[in-house]
């Protein structure tokens, strides 16, 4: 299982700022170990970003997407107290979730 | 003859939990498949034009109400490029960013519900020196925006 994210949900003016740091290798399947064979493509397909059971943020990644990856948006609404729910899904079918409060 | 229908309204109750059944049945592929979404197609083009068939969009149109932010002119670091981008085109459906020399031209998509600000920032790899594009989806339209990043230190092995 991987590592928890370290999410942080603010309200800023009437709206929500999220900032999300994930922990994954990001591995994009062009590299090469030091016996020359290539280490497999694995990397964050999938992430969707939920607020009280709606879709915030959808998003779908290629390897392109830096290693521990950063993602950050704003979505209007949103209250103190409340949670906002990020999940990712990789390309080996791994999942994780996690929640925040907005403060 | 009554029983009859008695029996007929059975099978006809029968029936209708049948269907329900497959309808509660087929949520739930379906819920996998939104998941299984991956546009895989779109992530192994390596042109803008093969990418635009893949997204079964036309020519995109240059727009100048896409600004990059945070995106720096060179990055020194391949590896971890930082790149913000902001969509001011009404009805901004959806911004994906592209990144032109890298071995697969698309990097990430980002959907946009109607209620999220059409602005994202995340971290990139790139391989070299190259444009990046801002391929913002609005209206059922596709808008491009593009900046030239220079790096000093490639971020895809080497």
């Amino acid at each position: 299982m991987a590592d928890p994210m370290r999410i942080r949900a603010n309200v800023v003016g009437d709206s929500t700022e999220v900032k999300v740091l994930m922990s994954h290798e990001m591995e994009t399947g062009q590299r090469k170990d030091s016996q020359g064979k290539n280490i497999p493509a694995w990397f964050i397909q999938d992430v969707t970003a939920t607020h009280n059971g709606m879709t915030v943020l959808s998003a779908q990644w290629g390897p392109a997407v830096a290693k521990n990856p950063f993602l950050a948006f704003k979505f209007k609404g949103g209250a103190k107290g409340e949670k906002v729910q990020i999940t990712w899904t990789d390309n080996r079918g791994d999942k994780r979730t996690d929640e925040a409060t907005i403060s | 003859m009554n029983s009859q229908r008695r029996n007929l309204m059975k099978s006809g109750g029968g029936l209708t939990l049948l269907t329900m059944l497959t309808a509660a049945g087929w949520l739930q592929p379906r819920a996998a498949l939104a998941a299984d979404a991956w546009n895989a197609a779109a992530f192994d083009t390596k042109s803008m034009a093969d990418l635009m068939k893949a997204l079964g969009g036309g020519i995109p149109v240059q727009s100048k109400d896409i600004t990059f932010f945070q995106t720096p002119d060179i990055a020194e670091n391949g590896a971890v490029v930082p790149i913000g981008v902001t969509s001011a085109i009404p009805k901004t459906e959806s911004i994906a960013i592209l990144i032109e020399k890298n071995p697969n031209m698309l990097a990430a998509v980002f959907d946009i519900p109607p209620r999220t600000d059409p602005s994202v920032s995340t971290r990139v790899k790139m391989g070299q020196s190259s444009n990046i594009y801002a391929l913002v989806k609005a209206d059922g339209k596709y808008y491009v925006a593009s900046k030239e990043v220079k790096v000093t230190l490639g971020g895809c092995g080497g």
